[in-house]
């Protein structure tokens, strides 16, 4: 069944597909599944799995297996269960649970236990999930690899000897390998998107303030998002119904109603306009992609969309705005890490600032520091105008060609990487080669709109080729409902 | 904003950032920071005059809502002991750092 092929030595595959959320659910409820069960099934395809792929870096087993006793219990008394009553699910150590270790993929946080849940994290249990454990991502949500992190690389379950994509490579994975049904993950220039491309499932950056940032552990806070991870379309946008809506401890979530995404997405794409932009289908551009992208486009067509072309000029400046701001709002909130309040502090440091630097010299890897005196550059006195607030301009301007856009068009439709996942270590030795894996992400997290990326088609190795489905603020319904039509090919 | 970053500049960076540079790694941080800073400057070619900067995306969004900013009324907030005991050292009540002032 499988077709993976290689020239030299066989591929080492662990992709599984899961059962659908509906599928789960309706036996959990008809008490022919217990949840108890399936928790117990995936921790030990867990066990399986992790020594080689490295996707989970801590299990919350304690917290899991007596959340999945309450389910059943429900289920046996006929309670109304939630709509992720029982389903296995996967956090990025990004997210703090509470009492479980939070790592962000840094040793500068080993140890530290959060007295609090993140509000995405509360919704889901509250939701019914069962909260397996942590997932492995690049330090602090910095890279698009995964190769940042701290605890190792997670290996992409379609091929061990590549890259899952980052930051959020763990969540991607786990999904890819069935070790968990569904997971969250945060994005702030591509981290959800890129690395759900590379391991073949779906992944979703709701619209900034959609998702409350509470219990995220901060990178750049003008574009850090939360979102989900799963095989399909339909079970992505039911997680996004549970952790959307407004929270009190994020003055930046949105007010807006929450639609029930799942319902909105099984509207059918018919009639939408859908933008296709050619600035994304320029040099660079992997022929392999661009062929299943057109192919992609050419579903959507037969389905009853309108396909036409968009201007976005300004695309070819996103990368260096978004390195500009990303980087300068990370100096400001990696300053709290210092040995002070939480993780492990210098031996032998005669003085506070001794201290303070020795701290983070242990705790911090190489990317953190080459892009915390990136941002403190930007931000520094006399180069302030020349960079940050030149990329702030920018930054407008790009926002606004994607509004205009928008007047015209429903959707636009991108690939989400201008390629499928590369090897491990081929682009270790320089960060612009690598800050250019995020080309077809950034735009879109720099305008705060919202999308979805999907599955769609394949490499002639087999590696999975992902289609980015854009549409503006707080429009995720028509996001999904492309997403559903380019996912039925 | 084509400047080269010099070595002193990142040095002083580093000290604003509360960082250490050991010698091997000051040459290849210019390095890192130049390319970079050579990439961006692709910005240049854009005139951005009366362009008015974007900090987040929310006053895009059109909130009708009328702000959103909560009341300020006193709430419960995390428990002080649960919270120091993740701190490399505190005294029960505050956190404990090396002395600041010599005398």
């Amino acid at each position: 069944m499988n077709s993976l092929s290689s020239a030299s030595k066989p591929v080492e595959n662990y992709v599984e597909h899961p059962k659908t959320l509906a599928e789960l659910r309706a036996g959990i409820v008809a008490g022919t599944t217990k949840a108890a069960d399936l928790a117990a099934s995936y921790y030990e395809r867990i066990a399986q799995k992790n020594p080689r792929l490295n996707v989970f870096l801590s299990l919350t087993k304690e917290r899991a297996l007596a959340q999945a006793a309450r389910v059943d219990d429900a289920a046996a008394k006929g309670d109304t269960l939630g709509p992720l009553a029982g389903i296995p699910v996967g956090i990025k150590d990004v997210l703090v649970m509470r009492g479980a270790p939070a790592t962000a993929g840094s040793k500068i946080l080993q140890g530290y236990r959060p007295p609090y849940d993140a509000t995405a994290v509360a919704k889901l249990e509250s939701a019914g999930a069962v909260l397996l454990g942590k997932l492995n991502c690049d330090e602090f949500a910095m890279g698009s690899s995964n190769e940042n992190s701290a605890y190792g690389p997670v290996r992409n379950p379609v091929d061990t000897e590549r890259v899952p994509g980052g930051s959020s490579g763990g969540s991607a994975a786990a999904v890819a390998a069935n070790m968990a049904v569904a997971t969250l993950g945060s994005d702030t220039g591509g981290s959800i998107r890129q690395p759900a491309s590379f391991c073949g499932v779906v992944g979703v950056l709701p619209t900034y303030g959609r998702v409350s940032r509470y219990g995220l552990i901060a990178f750049a806070s003008s574009l850090d998002r939360v979102g989900p991870f799963a095989s399909n379309v339909r079970d992505a946008a039911t997680l996004l119904t549970v952790i959307a809506g407004h929270d009190p401890h994020d003055a930046t979530s949105s007010p807006a109603p929450v639609p029930d995404y799942a319902a909105e997405s099984d509207k059918g794409a018919e009639r939408l306009r859908i933008g296709v932009p050619a600035e994304y289908f320029a040099e660079g551009l992997d022929p392999e992609v661009r062929a299943c992208i057109e192919t992609g486009i050419a579903a959507l067509q037969a389905s009853g969309c309108t396909i036409k072309p968009v201007a976005l000029p300004h695309t070819k400046y996103a990368v260096p705005v978004y390195y500009l701001i990303a980087t300068a709002e990370a100096s400001a909130n990696l300053a709290r890490f210092d040995g002070v309040r939480y993780g492990p502090r210098s031996k032998d440091s005669a003085t506070l600032s001794d201290m303070y630097r020795h701290s983070r010299d242990e705790g911090f890897g190489a990317e953190v520091k080459r892009r915390i005196l990136l941002g403190t550059y930007a931000l520094s006195a006399g180069y302030y105008d020349a960079y940050y607030l030149k990329a702030q301009q920018v930054r407008r301007i790009l926002a606004e060609e994607y509004l205009r856009a928008f007047n015209e068009v429903d959707a636009i439709v991108t690939p989400t990487a201008p390629t499928a996942a590369f090897k491990l270590g081929e682009k270790t030795g320089d960060p612009l080669a690598m800050y250019l894996a995020d080309i077809y992400t950034v735009t879109a997290s720099l305008a705060g709109i919202c999308g979805v990326t999907v599955p769609c088609g394949a490499t002639k190795a087999g590696l999975p080729v992902g289609m980015q489905v854009l549409a503006r603020h707080l429009n995720e319904s028509t996001a999904f409902r492309v997403a559903r039509a380019v996912e039925r090919g | 904003m084509t400047a080269r970053v010099t070595v002193e500049e990142v040095q002083r960076v580093a000290e604003l950032a509360h960082l250490e540079l050991t010698p091997e790694e000051t040459p290849r941080t210019l390095n890192d920071l130049n390319a970079i800073l050579d990439y961006v400057a692709e910005l240049n070619e854009l005139d951005t005059s009366g362009v008015a900067p974007l900090a987040q995306v929310s006053e895009l969004l059109d909130r009708a809502d009328g702000g959103m900013l909560r009341d300020d009324h006193v709430q419960p907030s995390l428990d002080r002991a649960e919270v120091l005991s993740q701190a490399p050292e505190t005294d029960g009540v505050f956190f404990k750092v090396p002395k600041v002032i010599e005398r």
